[in-house]
């Protein structure tokens, strides 16, 4: 199971990554995996903000659908426009191009309540 | 949980194993989307050895069968496969089946896995005629070899000839296995379901031999997933979505297997008969719209001008069409082809049409 060592993770298998005064947020390879093909994801193209443990869009997936939870309260400068065409991104870079949203990060102890990559291994048991 | 004895196959292809009716099975084994486009372009295989397998045996075979399924099974000759189904008293469904006559005294009935337990109880509590009611499910393997290239597969495997019309079988040697090989399926594809008995290593062997003569045509596993997408394709009831005892066959669209008009009675005749008399209040119909961004799924909720009519029982957007398609459950007067409900997705409500099956022609 792919858990890269520098990224944060929720609980609810969503993964964040900071990238200086900004953060990138998408789903773990555990979850696409769980999911499998995921066939379009329900994301506001003009979304704004985010509020901690409310759900911004869902992810359409052949077998389920799921709600994507905030991670952390803030405020969105970008949603990958590359998803609305190649949603299966999700399915097969999940850290990379198959990333959800941009947010802006003003203050790191934000991300205090996160996993590290150590806890969420333990969590889906790998 | 009960296994197949293809389980160790499944566990080394790396398939994703769910619980279903009580057996580990393989739901997918890459990609559902994936798996299902193998079997539309060439062929794949699919373990469906849950299925339940129940002999019908005794000189009143005939009655026993006629007496607790709703289709006309008199016509059925040596040789050919009946779709069926069994009613309560009330005209909702036991189950649907497929009835195999093997001889004026022996029928074969292969119910669905979730089922088997409450159909089997309910044929012996029906038994009126003394026939010999044996469940075999347990010894019985069950592979479904599905697609426009399965009868080339097959053929390499036998000396005899698998070329039939659908909805016969034959028995015949096939990877050096006795067994029964049917020309059926649940896809719409040409396809084979092959019926033997055997050992986990018996299992195998035949396994190992289909996808050895399948290489040719790059033969894939197929799973549970993409079963049911391709089902819903052709829409095919599935039993627990679709129907079940609330609901009855001519609402279901399955009048054309309920034989109303045949002499002898079976359970359900007269409610069905006066159902069919008055008209039925509800009807399963088939949706589709060109909005992509719609997942249509079991349980949903089907509207007009804002008044709930309806629910969806079986929905997925269609790998061969790249559309949203469901089945549902739509009150009468808005149940008309052509016509137009809506899908009632969270908070949207997406315009669908009514149309005729199946979504997919062949």
């Amino acid at each position: 199971m792919n858990v890269p060592e520098n990224l944060k993770y929720t609980t609810d298998h969503e993964w964040v990554k900071v990238e200086g005064k900004t953060a990138l947020i998408g789903v773990t390879d555990y979850a696409q995996g769980e999911l499998g093909d995921v066939v379009f994801i329900d994301l506001d193209p003009e979304l704004e903000q985010i509020t901690k443990g409310e759900s911004f869009g869902t992810i359409e997936a052949v077998k389920t659908v799921s709600d994507m939870f905030a991670p952390l309260s803030a405020k969105v400068v970008e949603v990958n426009p590359k998803l609305e065409d190649e949603p299966q991104l999700v399915n097969s870079d999940p850290y990379g191009e198959g990333w959800f949203i941009k947010i802006e990060l003003e203050d790191e102890s934000a991300l205090a309540d996160l996993l590290d990559a150590a806890a969420y291994k333990a969590q889906i048991g790998g | 949980m009960k296994k197949t004895k293809f389980n160790r196959v499944h566990e080394k292809l790396g398939a994703k194993l769910v619980d279903f009716a009580g057996y580990e099975m393989p739901v997918v084994y890459t990609s559902i989307i994936a798996e299902h486009k193998v079997v539309r372009e060439s062929v794949g295989v699919f373990d469906v050895s849950h299925m339940g397998e129940v002999f019908v045996r005794g000189e009143k075979a005939l009655d026993f069968v006629q007496s607790i399924t709703v289709n006309d099974a008199s016509k059925l000759f040596n040789g050919r496969v009946q779709y069926s189904a069994m009613c309560y008293p009330d005209g909702g469904i036991v189950d649907d089946l497929l009835v195999y006559k093997v001889s004026d005294t022996e029928f074969m009935l292969v119910v669905n896995a979730s089922n088997l337990e409450k159909d089997f109880a309910w044929m012996n509590e029906n038994n009126k005629f003394g026939v010999e009611l044996v469940d075999e499910s347990d010894e019985y393997s069950l592979l479904a070899v599905q697609g426009p290239n399965s009868t080339a597969v097959i053929q390499k495997l036998t000396e005899t000839t698998v070329e039939m019309e659908y909805y016969h079988f034959i028995k015949a040697n096939v990877a050096g296995v006795d067994m029964i090989l049917s020309r059926t399926g649940y896809t719409g594809e040409v396809g084979y379901e092959l019926y033997f008995k055997g050992n986990e290593q018996d299992a195998e062997n035949v396994w190992n031999a289909v996808f050895e003569a399948g290489k040719e045509f790059d033969i894939q596993p197929t799973g549970l997933g993409a079963r049911d997408s391709l089902r819903l394709e052709m829409g095919y009831c599935l039993y627990g979505n679709d129907i079940d005892k609330t609901t009855n066959p001519l609402e279901a669209g399955l009048g054309w297997i309920t034989k109303l008009k045949q002499e002898g009675d079976f359970i359900a005749k007269d409610v069905l008969s006066k159902v069919k008399e008055e008209g039925v209040t509800r009807k399963l119909v088939a949706m589709i719209t060109d909005e992509k961004r719609a997942f249509p799924r079991h349980g949903y909720e089907i509207t007009v001008n804002g008044e709930v009519v309806g629910h969806i029982t079986s929905g997925t957007v269609s790998p061969v069409l790249d559309k949203p398609v469901a089945l549902g459950y739509v009150k009468k007067e808005y149940a008309n082809e052509g016509g137009t409900v809506n899908w009632k997705i969270r908070d949207k409500e997406i315009p669908v049409s009514i149309i005729k099956l199946p979504f997919v022609k062949k």
